[in-house]
């Protein structure tokens, strides 16, 4: 018999977990003087009161799913990946080449490739814990750890000494040709009275990303692939026993992983910046945990998890703007977040379970 | 002769550099030892280096602040014992969660208390640790003595003088207290009854237990032991290393230290060696830019990314293989 019905694992704990995070981050604003109250109408007019808002919330949300995802893939084989922020710059450098060394004719194809190369150069940056994990026993999440730096490094390395233009002081590379350039939210929804999301980065990458739900959710569900995956994360010894090789699901579930925290870049990368810069990643690879966790792995939940923290992170550029919060309030969310619904997951967990022990005993 | 004084003082700066890392790595050491896997190092060295230098900047005393900043990263300890130990949690997560944590709490407190962008004031004399001068040795006071700057007295005395002045004497206190802390862990680890429960606890919690030995007690133990070794690491980075705090001001050092604890195997004396050379390769990256040996130039984000690097082929298992505390990780359930 289960402890408690499946709702309350999905729904309620990461709902109550929510809620402590947000107290204590009320809290926190109260300690530096500010208003939580003002501070959350702030945060929701700024990003979530405009077609622009929006426009900022869905860009964040955008990163975040495909990070968030990346994180989840791994989780289900029982791997922690935090080596998604490494691979979402590698996967910008692939896009950056992709799109600066082929005359694309059209944007549709620039994507394709892009699409393409950011998977492959994300995945082959994931390929090398993954074989270390699995045929060396060096643990993923301190080799992830190292290569996100030595990414960091490497990136730093093309972008000053080999990719930067002429005369340019910008360590940064030339700006993509018109032709790749991303449909945006604006010139995709706007009438020609009404303008929406004016300026805002969102782009067709959403929908790219929302794919990416369905896709990892039928690869998960669905595929036998995916119950590998699963089997694997649930009980090695048990896969082991039913001819599931160990080093084959790792070696494909941070392959899968790595392509997916790629794909970020053709966001931020191709449909934002329009070049590649150094820290274009801007921390949305760790951002990516606390979406996994929050959403409990499900590509539903995880899509969920992103827009609450596209909602952040555009509420909280909002609220450094008009008050004296600074953005980094996001971050100590953030920490709050991965801490209850990771962390302290049994501080919800077991008084919960015993609450609806007692509750099954009384009816019974 | 002028060789010679660069060669000196790339490894003055090394030691200077390597004491953080030293720290944190022995911090990780007593904690990773017991079984409690902390990849927060880096957030406890933030926040201590944040109220190290807000209670320095307040009350214009350092050693005020050392205690502060000893107890900020205790308070992060707990809530990593906490987590990982009272409430059996993930304990990587919780090192995640820790890392963001300090990286936001500290702008956040700044900027509140202080309003310069997420930084403190800058500190001076006695909100400083002040480098001990040893006898004999050329330092600031035979400076002002002759009217002349140290670095002209330096270049014209001898070798021996020269590496004595340099690299012995002329540190702040907490660099002493680094580097003893090294034959002092040795001891407590493999010659005292606690050193040894605490390596068993971090291999078989379960014999320790069967002795009658408290798992939670010793595992608390460790990860308090950590916080206060992470608390003054912090407290040097901005005490005494730099005047104050800045934003992210430990820069990945904790995960260095962290990379330097696999490459030592868990073992305090070659985790000082894996420092010292960590902080060679951060004093020669400070000192050189891009390195030119003969035609064959080395880019400066090589000796950024070299520590890892080599860390990953350590853990690799290609030049001797590093196997952690075997219940590192594990939660401790007592009863099934």
């Amino acid at each position: 018999m289960e402890k408690m019905p499946k709702w309350a694992d999905v729904v309620l704990i990461p709902i109550i977990s929510l809620l402590l995070a947000t107290i204590l981050s009320a809290i926190v604003i109260l300690a530096i003087g500010e208003d939580p109250i003002e501070a959350v109408n702030l945060m929701v007019t700024g990003a979530l009161g405009s077609t622009y808002g929006w426009g900022y919330t869905l860009y964040y949300a955008t990163n975040f799913i495909f990070t968030g995802l990346a994180v989840a893939v791994a989780f289900h084989a029982r791997l922690f990946n935090i080596g998604g922020e490494g691979q979402a710059m590698l996967g910008g450098l692939g896009v950056a080449i992709v799109c600066l060394s082929v005359p694309w004719p059209h944007w549709t194809i620039a994507l394709l490739a892009a699409c393409a190369a950011s998977m492959i150069f994300g995945a082959a940056w994931a390929a090398i814990p993954a074989y270390l994990q699995a045929k060396r026993g060096s643990h993923i999440v301190i080799t992830t750890i190292m290569f996100n730096f030595i990414a960091a490094a490497f990136l730093n390395y093309m972008l000053v000494n080999v990719m930067r233009p002429q005369g340019s002081q910008d360590p940064a590379t030339a700006r993509f040709p018109e032709a790749v350039h991303l449909p945006t939210f604006q010139s995709m929804f706007s009438t020609a009275e009404n303008v929406m999301f004016r300026g805002a980065p969102a782009n067709i990458s959403f929908f790219v990303a929302i794919l990416a739900c369905f896709v990892v959710w039928a690869l998960i569900w669905r595929t036998r692939l995916g119950y590998e995956i699963r089997a694997y994360g649930h009980s090695e010894t048990g896969a082991v026993y039913a001819g599931i090789s160990p080093v084959r699901i790792t070696v494909i579930a941070m392959l899968i992983s790595g392509a997916l925290a790629g794909l970020m870049a053709i966001n931020n990368v191709m449909g934002e910046a329009e070049r590649l810069v150094l820290n274009a990643t801007e921390g949305a690879g760790f951002i990516g945990i606390a979406v996994a966790l929050m959403g409990r792995s499900h590509p539903f939940g995880v899509f969920l998890a992103a827009i609450l923290f596209g909602f952040l992170y555009q509420g909280g550029a909002e609220l450094a703007l008009w008050t004296s919060i600074p953005r980094e309030l996001i971050v100590v969310i953030q920490a709050l977040v991965i801490l209850f619904t990771g962390a302290l997951d049994n501080m919800v967990r077991i008084p919960l379970e015993k609450l609806f022990m007692a509750l099954r005993k009384g009816s019974a | 002769m002028d060789f010679f004084l660069t060669l000196v003082q790339v490894l003055d700066s090394t030691i200077r550099l390597a004491t953080p890392l030293l720290l944190a790595c022995l911090a990780g050491l007593y904690s990773e030892r017991a079984g409690i896997f902390d990849i927060g190092l880096e957030g406890k060295m933030l926040m201590a280096a944040f109220f190290s230098a807000a209670v320095a900047a307040v009350t214009g005393s350092v050693w005020l602040g050392l205690l502060a900043g000893i107890a900020a990263s205790l308070v992060l300890s707990a809530l990593h014992g906490f987590a990982s130990i009272t409430f059996r949690g993930n304990q990587l997560i919780s090192g995640v969660a820790i890392n963001f944590l300090a990286s936001g709490m500290t702008v956040l407190i700044a900027q509140s208390w202080f309003k310069q962008g997420g930084r403190t004031p800058s500190l001076f004399g006695e909100g400083r640790f002040e480098s001990a001068e040893f006898p004999y040795a050329i330092g600031p006071e035979d400076a002002e003595l002759t009217g002349r700057p140290v670095s002209e007295l330096m270049s014209e005395t001898n070798a021996l003088h020269l590496a004595y002045s340099e690299l012995l004497s002329g540190h702040s206190i907490l660099v002493y207290v680094a580097f003893l802390m090294v034959p002092l862990t040795w001891w407590i680890l493999f010659r005292t009854r606690f050193g040894l429960r605490l390596r068993a606890v971090g291999e078989n919690p379960a014999a320790v237990d069967t002795a009658g030995v408290s798992v939670v007690g010793l595992r608390y133990a460790a990860v308090a032991i950590c916080g206060v070794l992470c608390g003054i690491a912090g407290a040097y980075l901005a005490t005494a290393l730099q005047a104050g705090f800045v934003k992210e001001m430990t820069a990945g050092r904790g995960f260095i230290a962290l990379a330097a604890l696999i490459f030592a195997k868990w073992r305090p004396w070659h985790a000082m060696w894996a420092c010292l050379l960590f902080g060679l390769l951060q004093a020669v990256a400070l000192r050189f830019q891009n390195i030119d040996l003969g035609g064959v130039v080395i880019p400066v984000q090589v000796m950024d990314a070299l520590p890892y690097i080599l860390t990953v082929v350590i853990l690799a298992g290609f030049v001797g293989k590093a196997i952690p505390p075997r219940a590192g990780g594990e939660p401790y359930v007592k009863e099934r």
